[in-house]
C-alpha cells in the first residue's frame, strides 16, 4: 500500500477551477467544428423549403388566375393564352405508369434471380452489377438510343399492333408515329429498372432463409415458395421500391422530352405523341415571354415538385415501415 | 419412459440408414451411419456440438441440400425406398418426412394459414370445410387448439416462442408425414414450453415416428426410446459411437466415449 | 407404407415451377439487353468520330472542346460546393445524436431532396441564381449557375453517402478514442473519416459522375454556347446539353458530333462508375 499521501487530490483552488472551465484550443476547435456541421446540414433543408416557397411564389399569378381548375382543365393554347395541366398530367403520369408495367415484372425477376440460388454466386452478382450500370448511363445518352434504337424497333411492332386490333382495341387506336407515350413509358421503364430491381433486390435478400426452409420442407417447389412466402414477406419493400422507381420516372426529363413526341394530346392510344411536365419545362420554358406562360409553366413544376413527393414520402414510410418490422421480428 | 416390449428386430423399420457419409463440398461432416429409426418411436440424437447431428438430421429429408454444395454416400431407406434415388421426387419426399426447426419459424401469416399451407400446396384439391378440419386436428394434434381456437386469423408471429414452435409441429402435421424430425426443437424455449413439447411428442408417438436432436440429455432420456449418440474427434468428421434403447444408454453405455457424455463427463 | 418417393410431382406443379424459372432468367435478359445495346450503338456510331480534333476545336467549328471544358468547369464548382457540404452534412447526419427527432427531420429532408426532379433543380436554380445575377451582378446563364444546379444535385446525394458509410465505421473506434480523451472534433478527423475514405471515395465519385451526366439543370442556368466560354459569368457549353441540343441536326457532321460527344461523355462516366461500383459492392 502507498501512503496515503499520494492519493491525495490537490484542493481545487481558484486557479485549478479557472483552467478547467476556460475553453481550450481543443475545445474551442471542438465547437466551431460542432456549429460547422450544424450549418452545413440546414443547407440542405434550406435549399429544399427555398426551393418550395420559390416554386410558389413564381407559380403564385397562375394558381390565381387558373385556380384549381388549371389541374382538370384540357386546353394548353400558348397563342391564347389559355393554359390547363390536364394534357400534362396524363402524359407524365401515364408514362410514368406504362413505365411500371414494364418495369415491375422484369425488375422483380432480376431481384429474384439475384437473390435466390438459382445461379451460382459469381454469376448472381454479375448480373446484378451488370443492371446497376444501366443507372450509370446519363438520361440524354438514353434519349439518344430511344430516338435512333428503340424507337425503329417499336415501330414494326407498333405498326402491327395498329392494323391488327386498331379498330377493335382503343389503346393502339391510332396510326403510330415511332414517338409517343407507349415509346416514351418503355423507355422510363428501362431507365427506373436498376432502381426497382437493387430495392427489391436487396429486401428479398433480408427474407429470412429459414422462412424457405420452412415451406421446402414442407413440400413446397421453389416457386411456390418464393410467390406464397418470399415475395408476401417482401411485399411492402417492393411496393417502396416501385414508388421510389416512380417517382423517378415522373421527374425524368431529357429521354422522355426525345421521344415522347412533344404534343398537348390526350389520347386512349398510347401510340398518340404525348406530353410530360418535365418535357414540356425542358422545351419550352427558355422561350416563354408573357408573365402569364412563365407562370402556368412555373404551375407545373409546382404540380410536378409536390406530386414528386408525395410518391417519395410515401417509398421513404414504406421502406421505414419495413425496416422497423425487421427490427420487431 | 414406455416400456418396450419387443425385441428391436421385430420391429417395424421406417427409416433405415446404411454407411451414410455426408459432405459439404469436399470436407466429409459424416462418416458411414448405420442407424434404425423404427416406426412409432422416439429416437435421440444426441452429441456434442459440431458432431454432425444437424447435419444428419437434414440428410433425411433432403433439406440440407438447399444450403449449397452437398454430397452423399450411402442410403437412407423410407420404408424401403431409396430417398437419394435420382427420381425422387423431393417434395413428396419431404411431404413425409417432415420438419421442426430449432429456431420457430411460422410463415408471417395467419395462424390457420401457416397451418393450411402445407396442405394448400399439396397435389389434392382440398374443400374448405375439409381444410378447415385438417387445421383444427392438425393444431389439436400440437396441443396447442384451445390456445388460438379464437385467433386463428391472427398473425402467427403475434404468439409466444413456444406457442409458435406448436405451430410449427401443428403446420408440419397438417400434410401427416410418416416421419417427424425435430432439430433442438426446444433449445430457444422455457422451461415451461419445453414440458408442453415434450408432452406432446409423447402422445405423437402413437401414429408418428420421431427423431429428435437434443443437447438436453435429460430430454433426450425423458422422451425418447432410443438414442444414437454422435462424436467427433480432432479430423472433425462425425461418427456415431453408439445406438440403444434409451434406458440402455444411459445406465449401461457400452463405449466410454458415451459414458462420459451422457454423465457430464464429456470436453 | 410410405407414398412412392418416385411419384413425380403433378405436371402443373412442374410446368408452373419450370415455366417461372424459364420466365425469370428470359426477363432478366430482356433487363440486360437495354445496356448492350446502348453501349454497341454509342460505341459504334460514335467511335467513327472520335479525333484528336475533337479535343481542339469548339462547337463552332465541329469539335467538341469548349463542351467538354465547360463540363468540366462546372462539374468543379458543383464539387467544389457540394463535396465538403455534402461530407459535413452526413457527419452530421452520422456523429451529432443521429437519434434525435432535428436529426432525423434533416436526413428526411434531404432525402426528399434527392428525389426532386432534375428539371425542377433547373427551374428553382434559374429562379434563385440566373435571375437574381442578373439583376445584381449584370450576368444571367452562366458556368457558376450550372455549377451551382449540379451542386444541388450532387449535395444530398453526397450528405446520404456519407452518413452510410459513417454509420459502418465500428462503434468501439468511437470509443476507443473519447475514451483516450479526444474530443468529438479529434474524434471525428482523426479517427471516423480516415477509416471511411475509401468508402467515402467511392461514394463521393458516383456522385460527381451523376453530376457529369445531368443534362435537366443545366438548360436554363448554363444554357449553351458555340464558341468557348468567356468566363465563368458567360453562357458554357457542356456534353448533355450538347446531345440534347443537336440530336436530331439535320447536318451529318453535327449528327456525327453527337455520336461522338455521347461516347466520350458515357465513357468518362462509365470509367468513373466501373471502378467505384466495383469497390462499393466488394465493401458490402
Ligand atoms: N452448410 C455448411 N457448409 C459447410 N460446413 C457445414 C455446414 N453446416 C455445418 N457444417 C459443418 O459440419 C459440421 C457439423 O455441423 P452440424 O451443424 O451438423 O453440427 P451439430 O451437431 O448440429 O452441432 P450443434 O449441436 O452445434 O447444432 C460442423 O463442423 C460444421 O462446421
Ligand atoms: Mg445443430
Amino acid at each position: 500500500m502507498s501512503s496515503p499521501h499520494n492519493l491525495s487530490v490537490p484542493t481545487p483552488t481558484e486557479e485549478n477551477l479557472a483552467r478547467r472551465t476556460r475553453p481550450t484550443k481543443t475545445d474551442l476547435a471542438d465547437r466551431l467544428f460542432r456549429y460547422l456541421m450544424y450549418a452545413a446540414s440546414g443547407i440542405s433543408v434550406a435549399i429544399l423549403l427555398l426551393m418550395g416557397w420559390i416554386i410558389t411564389g413564381q407559380a403564385l399569378p397562375a394558381i390565381k388566375q387558373f385556380g384549381l381548375g388549371f389541374l382538370v382543365s384540357r386546353e394548353w393554347n400558348v397563342p391564347d393564352l389559355q393554359f390547363g395541366a390536364l394534357p400534362l398530367i396524363y402524359g407524365t403520369l401515364g408514362s410514368g405508369l406504362i413505365s411500371l408495367i414494364f418495369a415491375i415484372p422484369i425488375g422483380v425477376a432480376v431481384a429474384i434471380v439475384t437473390s435466390e440460388d438459382l445461379l451460382p454466386h459469381w454469376l448472381r452478382s454479375s448480373i446484378a452489377f451488370t443492371i446497376e450500370l444501366l443507372a450509370a448511363i446519363p438520361s440524354v445518352v438514353f434519349g439518344l438510343w430511344g430516338f435512333y434504337t428503340l424507337i425503329p424497333i417499336l415501330l414494326p411492332l407498333q405498326q402491327f399492333l395498329y392494323t391488327k386490333f386498331g379498330t377493335t382495341i382503343p389503346l393502339f387506336s391510332t396510326e403510330p408515329s415511332g414517338s409517343g407515350l407507349l415509346t416514351a413509358g418503355m423507355l422510363l421503364g428501362i431507365m427506373i429498372l436498376p432502381t426497382l430491381a437493387a430495392v427489391s433486390r436487396e429486401v428479398l435478400l433480408v427474407v429470412p432463409g429459414y422462412l424457405r426452409t420452412g415451406s421446402m420442407a414442407l413440400g413446397a417447389t421453389r416457386w411456390e415458395t418464393i410467390f406464397r412466402v418470399v415475395l408476401p414477406k417482401a411485399f411492402s419493400g417492393i411496393i417502396g421500391g416501385v414508388m421510389l422507381a416512380l417517382g423517378r420516372a415522373l421527374g425524368e426529363t431529357m429521354a422522355v422530352t426525345m421521344v415522347i413526341g412533344n404534343a398537348e394530346n390526350i389520347s386512349p392510344s398510347v401510340f398518340s405523341p404525348a406530353y410530360s411536365i418535365p418535357a414540356i419545362l425542358a422545351n419550352t420554358f427558355a422561350e416563354a415571354q408573357e408573365d402569364i406562360h412563365v407562370g402556368a409553366l412555373t404551375y407545373l413544376v409546382l404540380i410536378l415538385f409536390l406530386l414528386t413527393l408525395t410518391v417519395n414520402i410515401g417509398a421513404i414510410g414504406l421502406v421505414r415501415l419495413v425496416e422497423r418490422g425487421e427490427k420487431s421480428s | 419412459m414406455r416400456e418396450i416390449h419387443k425385441p428391436a428386430q421385430e420391429l417395424e423399420t421406417a427409416i433405415q440408414v446404411n454407411n451414410l457419409s455426408f459432405f459439404y463440398g469436399a470436407s466429409r461432416a459424416l462418416e458411414s451411419i448405420n442407424m434404425t429409426i423404427f416406426k412409432n418411436h422416439v429416437t435421440a440424437i444426441i452429441g456434442p456440438s459440431g458432431c454432425g447431428k444437424s447435419t444428419f438430421i437434414k440428410a433425411l429429408n433432403r433439406i440440407g441440400e438447399l444450403e449449397g454444395k452437398i454430397k452423399t454416400e450411402g442410403q437412407v431407406e423410407l420404408y424401403g425406398q431409396d430417398i437419394y434415388h435420382p427420381q425422387v421426387n423431393l417434395n413428396q419426399l419431404r411431404r413425409q418426412v417432415g420438419m421442426v426447426f430449432q429456431k420457430p419459424n411460422p410463415f408471417p401469416m395467419s395462424i390457420y394459414e401457416n397451418v393450411a399451407y402445407g396442405v394448400k400446396i399439396g397435389e389434392e384439391k382440398v374443400q374448405r370445410s375439409e381444410l378447415d378440419n385438417i387445421v383444427e386436428s392438425a393444431l389439436q394434434g400440437a396441443a396447442i387448439w384451445n390456445e388460438v381456437k379464437d385467433k386463428l386469423h391472427k398473425s402467427a408471429l403475434g404468439l409466444s416462442g413456444g406457442q409458435q414452435q406448436r405451430i410449427c409441429i401443428a403446420r408440419a402435421l397438417a400434410v401427416k408425414p410418416k416421419v417427424l424430425l425435430m432439430d433442438e426443437p426446444c433449445s430457444a424455449l422455457d422451461p415451461i414450453a419445453t414440458i408442453k413439447i415434450e408432452d406432446l411428442i409423447h402422445s405423437l408417438r402413437n401414429d408418428l415416428t420421431i427423431a429428435i436432436v437434443t443437447h438436453n440429455m435429460q430430454q433426450a432420456a425423458r422422451v425418447s426410446d432410443y438414442t444414437a449418440f454422435f462424436s467427433t474427434d480432432e479430423s472433425r468428421i462425425g461418427r456415431m459411437v453408439e445406438f440403444g434403447e434409451t434406458k440402455q444408454i444411459f445406465s449401461f453405455p457400452v463405449d466410454k466415449r458415451t459414458n462420459d457424455y451422457v454423465s457430464g463427463r464429456f470436453g | 407404407m410410405a407414398t412412392k418417393l418416385t411419384t413425380p410431382l403433378s405436371p402443373l406443379r412442374n410446368v408452373f415451377d419450370r415455366g417461372m424459372t424459364v420466365l425469370a432468367f428470359g426477363l432478366t435478359i430482356v433487363g440486360i439487353l437495354p445496356l448492350i445495346s446502348v453501349l454497341w450503338n454509342i460505341i459504334s456510331k460514335g467511335l467513327p468520330g472520335l479525333t484528336a480534333v475533337m479535343f481542339t476545336k469548339p462547337i463552332i467549328d465541329d469539335g467538341f472542346a469548349n463542351a467538354v471544358v465547360g463540363t468540366l468547369t462546372m462539374i468543379t464548382i458543383a464539387s467544389l460546393l457540394s463535396i465538403p457540404i455534402g461530407i459535413a452534412t452526413g457527419i452530421y447526419l452520422a456523429e451529432y445524436q443521429p437519434t434525435t427527432r432535428i436529426n432525423r427531420t434533416i436526413k428526411f429532408l434531404t432525402t426528399i431532396l434527392t428525389g426532386v426532379p432534375s428539371i425542377v433543380v433547373g427551374i428553382f436554380t434559374y429562379n434563385a441564381v440566373v435571375l437574381v445575377s442578373k439583376r445584381l451582378f449584370d450576368f444571367s446563364y452562366s458556368a457558376v449557375a450550372g455549377g451551382i444546379a449540379l451542386a444541388i444535385l450532387m449535395l444530398p446525394i453526397i450528405a446520404l453517402t456519407t452518413e452510410e458509410v459513417l454509420k459502418l465505421v465500428p462503434n468501439n473506434f468511437r470509443l476507443a478514442s473519447s475514451g483516450l480523451g479526444g474530443s468529438k472534433f479529434q474524434t471525428i478527423t482523426r479517427i471516423i473519416l480516415p477509416a471511411a475514405v475509401p468508402a467515402l471515395t467511392t461514394g463521393v465519385l458516383l456522385a460527381v459522375a451523376r453530376g457529369i451526366g445531368e443534362t435537366a439543370p443545366l438548360l436554363f442556368t448554363a444554357l449553351f454556347a458555340q464558341d468557348w466560354a468567356d468566363n465563368l459569368t458567360s453562357p458554357t457549353a457542356s456534353l448533355p446539353i450538347l446531345i440534347f441540343n443537336l440530336y436530331n441536326d439535320p447536318d451529318p457532321v453535327k449528327n456525327q458530333l453527337v455520336w461522338t460527344a455521347s461516347l466520350f461523355l458515357l465513357g468518362v462516366v462509365l470509367v468513373i462508375n466501373l471502378p467505384a461500383r466495383f469497390l462499393a459492392n466488394r465493401n458490402r
